[in-house]
């Protein structure tokens, strides 16, 4: 990567960043070291903690129904949150006032709270209201609090990528004779959601990591829940956060790659008249990088 | 009708919110800052560095850190950032230790997207006058950098916010923790839950008003 910050080194410049790189390579290694010794201090380098993570019962007794939980409920949250999130990022876009205005104050309502205090609300409304089991509650108010977080924030995406295709869409839906309905169900949604794929799948992300919540605070039993069981029963609990982890990271990784990699295609494809949306209105999204020395064509970061 | 809220620290709780988010915001900051700043420079270890610590936090849920700060490093390392007898000082650092640590990473990615804004000339005419890296960096790029950036950092310090509610995962008494006992104990649920809820869009919606005013005062016009 070259980088208009600072000149391509020469011999003298070449001779610091040596240097440099040398003094950051020592600090680098005593940190590892630093941290390698603490842990061996502690015992948790031996093998004996570590063993369980090669043998296939800490695997599907623990982590992979954990995991699996973890996955369940963010995919119910990201199907149920969709439908609804379209449903009122459609209805911020409406020219009715008395729609436009109640659904937006809806939407800035849920975007301004945590997704914790959602959580709790839900799973204290079904323990006093409704008769779901006990085991299942967690899941239920997990999922019900992810889907009234996401809902909102997807309905920003929702009406971002309806705002981002060029006005001659609808005037010539217009102009053909739809009526309003028509217009935003065959012209305006379907080139809209390819706009907003990478988004929903960013979206994704945040979505998996908002599970682990449940796990800590409403004893859903998702895959930081599994890890206690785990380290319970086997007394490793560096070790068992290391791979828990490491198994977020890959999980996460592979949803973001994918999420880029359509990013790209969808670029190029152009199937859309329309930009292609990388971030939903928070803070938790990857940001785009034209990068300073890279091809600065003024895209919006 | 509000005689249920006697006997809570309605108020504390939310001071404890608002203790979290601001201390874990300037450790984030300066955190973050530096990050930007490796994975710009000249030295290439320093920028994979930077590389590889903000795709690792950024893809860890901030639970998982925060529940790692008080059972690993707390009780399995001994680590308790000089509070070992007060337990309601250990958990409320190791709180903003890892609220610092997960916030650095999008701190870091908001700053290194200012540095994408400023005009590629800038730097070009920085160098071209002599000025060293360090330079170019702390005199041209950076102030520019951050005022284009107020956005971002504000989406990134209410997203903190939101998040300083986590702690509650370890007990430490912010709002979030303040609520699921009201909640258990009283009859008022939903009355309560809008109370809470009220206190953060109080917490938020602010922030988010009065940085936007200050980032649009700011931004380089260009």
């Amino acid at each position: 990567m070259t980088s208009v910050l600072y000149d391509a080194p020469g011999p003298r410049a070449k001779r610091r960043n040596i240097v440099y790189t040398a003094v950051f390579l020592v600090l680098l290694a005593l940190g590892i070291w630093w941290v390698l010794s603490v842990m061996a201090d502690h015992g948790q380098l031996e093998w004996s903690l570590w063993k369980p993570f090669t043998q296939s019962a800490a695997w599907t007794t623990y982590l992979l129904p954990g995991l699996a939980n973890t996955l369940k409920a963010a995919a119910l949250a990201m199907v149920i949150a969709l439908p609804l999130g379209a449903i009122f990022g459609i209805a911020r876009l409406s020219d009715h006032r008395s729609v436009r205005v109640p659904a937006g104050v809806v939407v800035e309502f849920f975007r301004a709270i945590p997704v914790l205090l959602l959580m709790l609300f839900a799973n204290e409304l079904y323990s006093r209201y409704t008769n779901i089991s006990s085991d299942l509650r967690p899941l239920y108010a997990v999922v019900t609090g992810l889907v009234l977080y996401n809902a909102s924030v997807l309905a920003e995406v929702v009406r971002a990528g309806i705002l981002s295709l060029p006005k001659g869409q609808s005037e010539a839906a217009k102009a053909i004779g739809l009526r309003k309905g028509q217009t935003m169900t065959s012209i305006l949604l379907p080139q809209s959601v390819t706009a907003m794929l990478p988004a929903l799948v960013s979206q994704l992300v945040v979505i998996v990591k908002d599970t682990a919540l449940g796990g800590a605070v409403l004893a859903f039993a998702e895959l930081l829940n599994a890890r206690s069981t785990l380290s319970a029963f086997y007394a490793n609990v560096i070790p068992s956060f290391v791979v828990v982890a490491l198994i977020y990271i890959v999980l996460n990784l592979i949803l973001t790659t994918f999420a880029s990699w359509l990013e790209r295609r969808l670029r190029r494809a152009k199937k859309s008249s329309g930009a292609v949306l990388t971030a939903p209105g928070g803070a938790e999204e990857p940001v785009a990088e034209p990068g300073v020395g890279k091809n600065d064509d003024g895209r919006a970061v | 009708m509000f005689d249920f809220l006697e006997g809570y620290d309605l108020l504390g709780a939310f001071w404890v919110t608002v203790q979290l988010t601001v201390l874990s915001g300037i450790g984030s900051l300066v955190l973050g800052t530096v990050l930007a700043a490796m994975r710009v420079s000249p030295v290439p270890l320093m920028r994979s560095f930077g590389t590889v610590y903000v795709n690792v936090v950024r893809n860890i849920p901030l639970t998982v850190i925060i529940v790692f700060s008080s059972l690993g490093l707390a009780d399995v390392f001994g680590m308790t950032l000089g509070a070992a007898d007060d337990f309601e000082a250990k958990y409320f650092r190791l709180a903003v230790f890892g609220l610092s640590a997960y916030t650095a990473a999008f701190v870091c990615e908001a700053v290194r997207s200012g540095i994408n804004t400023v005009p590629v000339g800038q730097a070009e005419a920085a160098r071209a006058i002599g000025l060293s890296f360090t330079q170019v960096l702390s005199n041209v790029v950076l102030p520019q950098a951050f005022r284009s950036v107020v956005g971002p950092l504000t989406n990134v310090l209410i997203a903190l916010t939101k998040n300083t509610t986590v702690a509650a995962a370890i007990g430490v008494a912010e709002a979030a923790l303040l609520m699921k006992e009201m909640i258990e104990n009283e009859a008022q649920l939903v009355l309560i839950s809008a109370i809470f809820a009220f206190g953060f869009v109080v917490l938020t919606l602010p922030t988010g008003l009065i940085l936007g005013w200050v980032g649009k005062r700011v931004a380089v016009k260009r």
